[in-house]
């Protein structure tokens, strides 16, 4: 702390970086081996589920252990790239647990090159958030929140490709 | 215009496929029905021969799902502590083994053995019996209150609010539950949520 300039410095290039790497991400350029991955409580996970703009968000809760998520993942994969530039955007929120995001979690995800941000939510009091996400979500998964600024539809169930695009077209009925 | 119908149709089918599958099941104050349901020793056993029960405490459980192994445990602890109290540990496996195969029959004894489970864990081979309990995941608990009535549903969900680590569970609903049923008052909360695996069902 001997040079507060320098320090300010530092971290105004440290916040840079920080938004850099968002913006990065909103173009859908990120390298996928690079992914840093952001591990949430619900609190933190909630902003997200609360945008309201231009953009249709599907938010896919998942787990590497959980073997009809894993089938459909490719899908929301392909329905990532193939929407970037129609404002149709992927989130893959992870239930692994914590202690295994290194051992488990990265090595899947460059696997399976995964180009939708990966965020975990480590948040034990499920039974709060649970409803809070979707009062008819049991808590098995997958299971998949849809919304935009005009609709918002929650499904506790595996998806095929073209039921997840019905869904895009049914809250985008300009893309058809 | 046709892919739009097309999508609509899709879409209603989804939403009918969802409803159908939600509205099963019991809710608490139903009766639950008796089950006969293979053991891991290979007997036949059902609620109604535990003749001097208050109570059963029935788990939809299964061996791959990593939230069920979480809590093998403290399964274990609570039937030691409440069957001699007259709240026996009945445990289900729901599974399809074609689906979902470290959940066969053959597993189950194996996993019993090296857990030393305390409790019966039964194989519902015909998946008969978790869709009129409605269990979604597992696991997935259903507390039963033995009444002049019958089985009555006092109490369905978690078995508490740390999958990942009891120590930290500061609610530990079932235990409250049963508690509540031994003071002859209705459990509160009487339902809670948990995250779990989907029951593995083969695709018809």
């Amino acid at each position: 702390m001997e040079n507060p300039i320098r320090y300010i410095l530092i971290t105004t290039f440290i916040i840079g970086i920080l938004f850099t790497s968002a913006d990065a991400q909103d173009n859908n350029q990120k390298k996928v081996t690079t992914q840093e991955i952001r591990v949430v409580d619900f609190a933190g996970l909630q902003p997200l589920l609360e945008k309201r703009n231009d953009t249709t968000y599907i938010v896919n809760f998942w787990a590497t252990w959980c073997a009809p998520c894993i089938k459909e993942l490719p899908y929301f994969k392909q329905i990532h790239e193939k929407y970037a530039d129609k404002k149709v955007k992927v989130f893959l929120v992870s239930l692994d647990f914590e202690r295994q995001i290194e051992t488990r979690l990265k090595p899947f995800i460059e696997k399976n090159k995964l180009t939708p941000e990966v965020i975990v939510l480590n948040d034990p009091k499920s039974n709060i958030w649970i409803d809070k996400i979707d009062p008819s979500w049991s808590g098995a998964i997958p299971a998949t929140l849809f919304f935009n600024s005009n609709n918002r539809l929650f499904f506790e169930k595996e998806f095929t490709y073209n039921e997840i695009e019905a869904i895009i077209m049914q809250l985008n009925p300009q893309y058809n | 215009m046709k892919q739009m119908k097309n999508i609509v149709i899709l879409t209603i089918a989804i939403f009918a496929f969802s409803f159908t599958v939600s509205a099963q099941g019991y809710a608490v104050g139903d009766m639950a029905s008796d089950f006969k349901l293979k053991n891991v020793d290979g007997k036949m056993v059902s609620l109604s021969d535990y003749k001097d029960a208050k109570g059963y405490i029935v788990i939809f459980t299964c061996n791959h799902c990593p939230y069920s192994v979480a809590y093998e445990d403290r399964i274990n602890d609570i039937n030691k502590k409440y069957a001699p109290l007259g709240y026996p540990v009945l445990a289900i496996n729901p599974n399809d083994p074609a689906v979902s195969p470290g959940d066969s029959f053959d597993a189950m004894v194996v996993r019993a053995k090296e857990k030393d489970f305390t409790f019966p864990y039964l194989f519902d081979d015909k998946q008969s019996v978790f869709p009129k309990y409605g269990a979604t995941r597992t696991p997935h608990v259903y507390l039963l209150d033995k009444t002049d009535a019958g089985n009555k549903v006092a109490y369905i969900g978690a078995i508490d609010n740390n999958h990942q680590d009891a120590a930290a569970a500061d609610q530990k609903f079932l235990e409250d539950a049963i508690e509540a049923l031994r003071n002859n008052k209705q459990p509160e909360p009487n339902f809670t949520k948990a995250i779990g695996c989907t029951i593995k069902v083969a695709k018809k």
